[in-house]
């Protein structure tokens, strides 16, 4: 190793360096939104729509004139679902970007992962993540979109309730959104008077869940199923149920399986599957007067047009948070952080797909439990309960 | 061509680089780039003498380098101990798991060896993916600052310069076992462990001290990035992760403790880089791995090395 | 007993889909003495190009399986002459061990990335053979998928079998694995057998996804960790041994199916790999591996 070697290395390094940092300077008029989502990998079924959505929408607006003259930016990284690449690239965008509000987080391990940097840098932070743990208790900068965990298996077991089902059985993954559901399963049974009979995991790569699903067969009193999960898994999870003649015990998922993949998947498997869902799920079916109709028409249909794809729920928070960042921001004048943080938090009656917004310093989600809707699998697909 | 001169220039120069790099980081997010390359360097020259010097193949060090995070981030988060004891307990402990496993799994050779450590790494992963009371699962954990005293080590330019520490403390251990009896044993071992043998040298126990001292250089740098980065995933201890350690030390160089350091730069830098491609980027990723084997098969440095010593004006060359 | 049974049933049949992935690394190792960590991407490949090529009315759906299963041949000999066949066969030695396990990995990341890219990152489903409603045995149900999987298994070892000790380029190919030197000696192309063997454990892999995805789905990602546990069938048979291969994965799948039904469905994922550190510290071989002495 000479040193005349070392010295071209480090050369390289400098040259590095200074492209990197040359690709920073960062254009003043613009509106930068910086996103991290889990665009590939595991849970990339959130990641890809979000991301798609984010592109799609920025679009529309710059095509209209931006806002207040102004063109957005957006500034996306693909964490691949691993909440420490979600640190790597959060401390990119702040430090790197310097853009003026992150919406983004696919997953709860991303965004919790995170929460620490943005409320040290002082930006904005719309999250996408599911867990109620993103906004409780409050923290300052940090807000988030989708309906949580909790109200979801609350949902599930107030159905649960009115059709006097009392013994569960959980079956989910191993991973972080499966887990998160299943805590909070264990935490609610007391409330609702519902008792958890078995628990079984399956790992994200199975293929085959009937040994789980035999042993929730042979459990005692077993009435009702609680699927924890996302994925491939939940489809095959549907189908063995099907193949095992399980059909006499209730089959509740909760709202990770929100797409026609989940459905298609299972091969007619999940038939009779309830699930609590984002309205935009089944926005046609809605009342002709419900204000989410019209908004979740257009964006299922502004996204079948750009991309040739069926919408998921996924997709939705992100058109959520997109808009409610965008709203603050016409409210605020400008992109002053303090301001668009203090303008975010006082979002009222805004109308998105995935429910009515109402926000207060208390409730940095500020959706409620009745814009959740439950939704039943028939002839393969969709349909609204109530 | 003697040795240790050549050794001591390139630290020297690499000292250099360490010194004289902050001046050009233009923000903390590339002194954060910065030191994730420094610790996959010091596990990387770990490695590079398991799989360099001694000729073994290890696919499942992530397993030691997140023995290493999780022992300091468990022990500082959950109970308390001082971080320091806390990187230490997790050294020692993870030594003495490479020393009990070393002698059965070392008799294995080629694809076997490959086998048996790639499974060692993956159940190291799937235990700390499961156990979510201790380790948060794969949501991960926060780790506590580390300190000594009353001084906290927090924020990158901090963690630059003691990651920079650290990472010449690991070259210049390597470099001078390398240059001991132990590195010349080494060396016959990876010509051929039929004849070093026969010339007396103790297989077993080399081989074991290896494993064992790469092990305990991966634990370490494992414990710094907990404390450095302040949350820890899984997916540190994951197949990807130690294949990403091997991949660092084939393309920088095999046998070339500087080639672990320049492979594990660029490793460590090239998916920032590629981060702008989005979509692509997986497909560039192989691309650039599979280009690399095949045209600059001893790695970077040695290839490299190699170019400039046959042009005739490089007379500084080795 | 049922329950035995119905675990029985699973075990069966994720271990034949293990045997067929360990077939494909058997035959490439025996070829080449290559690790081909690769592998698990031509399942996906066989799964994704079906779904692709049905989806987009391309081919008919009869043509539709054996035109992804040619594809994936083709796509493994490509990984041979571009990737593997530059480095392994290079003047003045080969690549090292390390160096072929970092091109195939370098391969399938690649091979991931361009299905991403081009064929999107959903899963997908194929519709069953022979319909999806369970056979009924004692108690057990049975999907009949896994009997196609089982039945696809038996036909691929009749063929191997067929073509390694009938044909007579499978009986060269044999040759080369038993000696290189001696068999270049007696006029056999060491390329032409280094590409067929990647062509046809591709073409294998191709064939066990498409049997597999109407049980197992398919996706971009599915090949990463059956390609890993196809590898500790082939380890755990000796690697290179193409009936230790079929028996490997079958114990593998039957030891995840027992486990997870009668310990813990949580940690079902390290059975195989602890069995195969546990067997390998025990017989540095594997199971049925020959006994191999070290050449100096």
């Amino acid at each position: 190793m000479s040193n005349r070697l070392l010295q071209r290395i480090g050369a390289t390094a400098f040259a590095v360096a200074a492209t990197l940092g040359l690709a920073a300077a960062a254009e003043a008029q613009t509106i930068k939104i910086g996103s991290f989502l889990a665009v590939t990998g595991p849970a990339s079924f959130l990641g890809d729509p979000e991301a798609k959505t984010l592109r799609l929408y920025a679009d529309r607006v710059n095509a209209a004139g931006g806002i207040n003259g102004r063109k957005i930016e957006i500034v996306i990284y693909d964490s691949g679902g691993d909440a420490r690449q979600a640190v790597t690239f959060v401390k990119r965008l702040i430090e790197e970007d310097k853009v003026d509000l992150i919406v983004g987080g696919s997953t709860t391990g991303e965004t919790m992962a995170v929460v620490p940097l943005v409320e040290e840098a002082q930006i904005p932070f719309i999250s996408l993540g599911g867990a109620s743990v993103i906004v409780e208790p409050v923290k300052k900068w940090v807000f988030k979109m989708p309906h949580s965990d909790r109200m979801a298996v609350e949902k599930i077991f107030a159905d649960m309730n009115k059709n006097k089902l009392t013994n569960v059985a959980i079956i989910g993954g191993s991973g972080a959104f499966d887990q998160s559901c299943r805590k909070e399963a264990q935490t609610l049974s007391a409330k609702y008077g519902v008792k958890v009979v078995a628990d079984e995991t399956y790992a994200p790569t199975d293929s085959d869940m009937t040994p789980q699903l035999t042993k929730i067969k042979n459990a005692a009193g077993v009435q009702a199923i609680l699927g924890c999960g996302f994925g491939a898994p939940t489809s095959i999870t549907a189908r063995n149920y099907r193949q095992l003649g399980m059909q006499n015990i209730a089959f509740y998922f909760n709202h990770g399986v929100g797409s026609q993949q989940f459905i298609d998947g299972a091969g007619g498997g999940a038939e009779g599957v309830k699930v609590p869902v984002a309205a935009l799920l089944v926005a046609a079916q809605l009342a002709d007067g419900d204000p989410q109709k019209k908004i979740g028409m257009a964006y299922t249909e502004a996204y079948k047009a750009a991309h040739n794809q069926p919408i998921s729920t996924f997709g939705g928070h992100a058109y959520d948070g997109f808009f409610v960042a965008i709203e603050a921001i016409k409210r605020a004048g400008g992109t002053d952080k303090a301001k668009v943080r203090d303008e975010i938090e006082k979002t009222k009656g805004h109308v998105g797909v995935d429910g009515i917004y109402n926000m207060t310093p208390a409730d940095h989600m500020g959706l409620s439990l009745d814009s959740f809707k439950m939704v039943v699998v028939q002839n393969n697909t969709w349909k609204l309960l109530y | 061509m003697k040795r240790l001169p050549l050794g001591t220039g390139g630290l020297l120069a690499l000292a250099a680089i360490v010194v004289f790099l902050p001046f050009v980081l233009p923000n903390n997010f590339y002194f954060d780039v910065a030191v994730k390359t420094g610790l996959n360097a010091i596990v990387c020259i770990g490695l590079n003498l398991l799989i360099g010097y001694a000729g073994q193949i290890s696919l499942g060090h992530a397993g030691f380098f997140a023995l290493g995070a999780y022992s300091s981030a468990i022990l500082t988060a959950r109970y308390g101990w001082p971080a320091p004891l806390a990187m230490l307990t997790g050294a020692v402990g993870v030594g003495l798991i490479a020393f009990v496993v070393a002698r059965p799994i070392l008799r294995l050779k080629g694809h076997y060896l490959a086998m048996a450590t790639l499974g060692l790494g993956i159940i190291v992963a799937i235990v700390i993916n499961r156990e979510i009371a201790l380790t948060g699962g794969p949501d991960g954990m926060t780790v506590p600052a580390f300190s000594i005293g009353g001084w906290r080590a927090v924020g990158a330019q901090t963690w630059y310069w003691i990651v920079g520490g650290a990472l010449l403390l690991a070259v210049w251990l390597s470099l001078n076992l390398i240059d001991s009896g132990v590195g010349r044993a080494l060396r016959a071992l990876h010509g051929s462990e039929v004849a070093a043998a026969t010339a007396g040298v103790d297989i077993p126990r080399y081989k074991t001290l290896v494993f064992v001292v790469s092990a305990v250089f991966a634990s370490l740098a494992g414990s710094l990035f907990a404390h450095a980065d302040r949350f820890l995933t899984p997916v540190e201890a994951g197949f990807l992760r130690s294949i990403e350690f091997v991949t660092m030390v084939v393309l920088g160089g095999m046998a070339s403790t500087f080639g672990g350091v320049v492979g594990a730069a660029i490793l460590t830098v090239l998916p920032q880089l590629l981060a702008g491609f989005h979509d692509y980027k997986h497909l560039a990723f192989g691309a650039i791995m599979i280009g690399v084997m095949i045209f600059m098969p001893k790695g970077l440095v040695p290839s490299l090395a190699m170019l400039l010593r046959r042009r005739p004006r490089a007379g500084a060359g080795p | 007993m049922s329950e035995f049974l119905q675990f029985l049933f699973s075990g069966i049949g994720n271990g034949a889909i293990y045997a067929l992935v360990g077939l494909g690394f058997a035959i490439i190792y025996n070829a080449s003495h290559v690790i081909n960590f690769a592998q698990g991407e031509f399942v996906m490949i066989g799964g994704m190009a079906t779904v692709s090529l049905i989806a987009g009315g391309i081919v008919p759906v009869w043509l539709a399986m054996p035109v992804a299963v040619a594809v994936a041949g083709g796509i493994g000999m490509a990984l041979e002459k571009f990737a593997v066949e530059p480095a392994a066969l290079r003047r003045g030695g080969g690549a090292s061990v390390v160096g072929l396990i970092i091109i195939t990995i370098g391969a399938s990341i690649f091979i991931r990335g361009a299905v991403e890219v081009w064929l999107g990152k959903d899963f997908h489903r194929l519709p069953p053979f022979s319909g999806s409603e369970a056979i009924d045995i004692a108690g057990a149900k049975l999907d009949p998928q896994i009997l196609w999987v089982l039945g696809g298994l038996a036909a691929v070892v009749a063929g191997l079998k067929w073509f390694f000790e009938r044909t007579r380029f499978g009986k060269a190919m044999l040759a080369a694995s038993h000696n290189r030197l001696a068999a270049q000696l007696v006029g056999i192309d060491i390329r032409r057998v280094l590409l067929a063997s990647f062509g046809l454990s591709a073409a294998l892999g191709a064939l066990a996804g498409i049997l597999t995805a109407p049980i197992t789905l398919t996706k971009y990602d599915i090949g990463i960790m059956l390609g890993l546990k196809g590898f500790c069938a082939a380890i755990l048979g000796g690697l290179g041994s193409g009936f230790g291969a079929v028996l490997g994965g079958l114990a593998l799948g039957l030891a995840e199916a027992m486990a997870a039904g009668y310990i813990s469905s949580a940690y079902k994922d390290a059975v195989a790999f602890v069995i195969i550190v546990v067997v390998l510290i025990l017989m540095p071989g594997g199971l049925f591996g020959a006994k191999s002495s070290e050449r100096v």
